[in-house]
């Protein structure tokens, strides 16, 4: 693996000007794009971009109005890896050299519809950067659960009432069963730290297999937030503990950010449409499931 | 003509095929009775002898994924499958036709579940017909290789940017064994170039692919798809022709007629089944009956003239179909009948369903459908569709 002292740094005084994702349909204040936006000013013009059915393919891709400024393509909801893999395949097979390929999918489309074909995506270690962005719920249908809807969330299939409190599963373990596979390089992030998430990406475009990030990534519309806040709120969950900063690289797990003291939880809850039903119970629920992940990360990983 | 013949099994020919066509990626992932196929192709890769990227992917959705992914940056691609996973790939064998992408796919026909059976019957490809896929079905292990590399010639022409599967029929064919003359490599090189498209991304050309399209473009884009599919058929009859001229074999485009010429009474037929009726026509003609064998070779796009040619030629059209479309009859025979429809004549039609899941369609079971349709007639009767051979009280 190329070393992190080798790599060209990326910031925002010499990051390129050029726009790669520009003039799309996405709601105003959306996460997801900004993920995208972001990653592609770090891997550039020679990037091929793979993305399912979704949020980021359903705004980018109506014909004639093409929103990629680079190689882009939408593919099947379950096959973003797979299609991604056959790209990176088979530009490799053309001699092709000096490019990157990377799959921007949502939480639904890589935890749950996509999860076969990425668990075989890393497996294989094809050359590909896979980016899940995470807005917590299949947003592009209209706020469905996801498997990485946290617990207590209200979305259009797990409707918060008197008998069920909303979503009642935490969050599945995603980075962690990504590195489980033993991959050269995961990362998490959120585009509230916008800075981290460019120093992961910018590292992941110089492993050579398979790399992953998930970037926590806000959804006005789906969170029942102001559009101007969205970057805000992406900070305030990591801040709160609910999302956090990691890598996993040579076999090892790296805690980016262990604050000695999380801000309120109930405060980030509050702010959003998605939480405001939360009983005292749930949001206790969250926190202990919270300290919980914590103590185990700040045992194992530091 | 320099002749190198081996003793390989369908599945092993297929794998030639391929190898002769230099596919630059090859995803598969494997399933009875298509597995001999994707572990040859294996071998040659490790052995060096073909340069292929080969994918060890996790299901048929992802191998049908990457063969796409691989295709719109204009690399050349081979993946295979069969029956349940046929169609697992079924979202991805609309994808693949409607992004344009000349995917070739070789597909062992084997019956679908349930109840499971690992043995042949054409269900699997036909009730996917309306993929967009190009759709041959071969009769022996030679015809399996050499429309391998037809099929290239054909899916990426441009006139044509279609994927294509070969059929060949599960066991019957993938397991048995010939003498296959395996071509040159300089003459398939000369006969198949490499893959240019246009509809591809490249860093020369950036392209959005694969995108979304609005109720005012979408029917126009299918159209385009649709007479593309039109198109392949002066394509397939070209590149067959072509290939007559370089390697000596002849299949005759569209289909091929067996003893048609002074006939009365015909049986149309898809895949393997052809040898075994060629031989109860041989018999049939010895004891001086009039019949015939219509091979249909492309399901699609669809022999129309060549079925109304013959069909204003004949008294009597039997449709043997190891499929069924439940509710209705066989789906080859939908598409024979709809075609003998746009005649002006009465020809009496019969529809013989059977040899599913595996079981064998005898010689003495397609004299009696010979003997059937001139029964059928002579008594001047309505169309019947029927299972023939069934074993419990059926709808005879």
């Amino acid at each position: 693996m190329t070393k992190v002292l080798d790599i060209p740094k990326v910031n925002a005084k010499n990051m390129t000007e050029k726009e790669f994702f520009y003039g799309h349909k996405a709601c105003a204040g959306c996460g997801g794009s900004i993920a995208v936006r972001l990653a592609l000013k770090v891997l550039g013009e020679r990037t091929y971009s793979a993305l399912p059915a979704g949020c980021m393919s359903a705004v980018g891709f109506i014909y004639p109005q093409m929103a990629f400024n680079s190689n882009a393509i939408i593919t099947t909801f379950p096959g973003s890896a797979s299609m991604a893999a056959g790209i990176a395949a088979g530009a490799k097979a053309l001699g092709q050299k000096d490019f990157k390929t990377v799959v921007f999918a949502g939480d639904g489309g890589t935890a749950d519809i996509g999860f076969q074909a990425l668990s075989g995506m890393i497996d294989r270690n094809d050359d590909v950067l896979y980016i899940c962005y995470d807005n917590e719920a299949y947003m592009n249908t209209g706020i469905q659960k996801s498997g990485l809807t946290p617990y207590g969330t209200k979305t259009t299939t797990t409707p918060a009432g008197k008998n069920i409190p909303g979503t009642i599963t935490h969050k599945k373990n995603l980075f962690e069963i990504i590195a489980a596979h033993d991959i050269a390089y995961a990362a998490t992030a959120s585009i509230g730290y916008p800075q981290d998430f460019i120093n992961k990406v910018n590292k992941a475009k110089h492993v050579k297999g398979a790399t992953f990030i998930h970037v926590y990534a806000s959804c006005p519309t789906g969170w029942g937030t102001p559009t101007e806040t969205s970057v805000e709120i992406a900070k305030d969950a990591v801040d709160a503990g609910l999302i956090f900063l990691a890598e996993y690289e040579d076999g090892e797990y790296k805690l980016n950010r262990n604050p000695k003291e999380f801000k309120s939880v109930e405060e980030y809850l509050k702010k959003q449409g998605r939480f405001k039903h939360m009983s005292d119970a749930d949001i206790q629920c969250v926190i202990e499931n919270r300290d919980k992940k914590w103590e185990r990360m700040r045992k194992n990983w530091l | 003509m320099k002749t190198n013949k081996i003793f390989i099994s369908g599945d092993e020919a297929v794998a030639q095929g391929v190898k002769l066509s230099r596919p630059h990626v090859v995803a598969a992932y494997p399933i009875t009775p298509q597995t001999i196929t994707v572990e040859r192709l294996s071998e040659m890769v490790e052995a060096g002898e073909m340069d292929a990227e080969y994918m060890h992917v996790e299901s048929e959705h992802s191998a049908i994924s990457a063969t796409m992914g691989a295709s719109a940056v204009g690399a050349r691609t081979f993946t295979a499958s069969s029956s349940q996973g046929l169609l697992y790939m079924a979202e991805g064998l609309h994808y693949c036709s409607g992004g344009r992408w000349p995917v070739v796919m070789m597909n062992a026909n084997r019956s679908v579940a349930l109840p499971w059976s690992i043995y042949g019957d054409q269900r699997d490809s036909l009730s996917l017909l309306d993929s967009g896929w190009i759709q041959v079905y071969v009769e022996d292990a030679q015809e399996a290789l050499d429309m391998i590399i037809q099929a290239y010639k054909i899916a990426e022409h441009k006139d044509v940017l279609t994927p294509m599967m070969v059929n060949l029929d599960g066991f019957i064919l993938t397991h048995t064994y010939e003498l296959v003359e395996i071509p040159d490599q300089e003459m398939v090189d000369q006969f198949l170039p490499p893959f240019e498209t246009p509809n591809k991304m490249s860093f020369e050309n950036p392209k959005n692919l694969g995108f979304s399209s609005r109720p005012d473009d979408n029917t126009e884009f299918k159209y385009q798809q649709n007479e593309a599919m039109f198109n392949a058929i002066d394509v397939i009859r070209k590149t067959d022709e072509d290939f007559t001229e370089m390697f000596g074999r002849k299949y005759h485009g569209m289909v091929e007629e067996y003893m048609c010429e002074d006939a009365d009474v015909v049986l149309v037929a898809l895949g393997s089944v052809c040898g075994t009726v060629r031989v109860v026509v041989d018999k049939l003609r010895a004891e001086g009956k009039k019949v015939g064998l219509l091979k249909i070779r492309y399901m699609r796009p669809f022999p129309v003239e060549e079925v109304k040619d013959l069909a204003k030629r004949v008294k009597a059209m039997g449709v043997i179909d190891k499929d069924i479309s439940f509710g209705y009859e066989g789906t080859v025979y939908t598409n024979v009948n709809s075609a003998i429809s746009q005649i002006d004549k009465y020809v009496y039609k019969s529809n013989f369903v059977g040899g599913l899941g595996g079981r064998d369609i005898t010689k003495a079971e397609i004299e009696d459908m010979y003997n059937k349709l001139y029964a059928g007639l002579e008594n001047k009767s309505e169309e019947t569709v029927e299972f023939f051979s069934l074993n419990v009280e059926g709808n005879d």
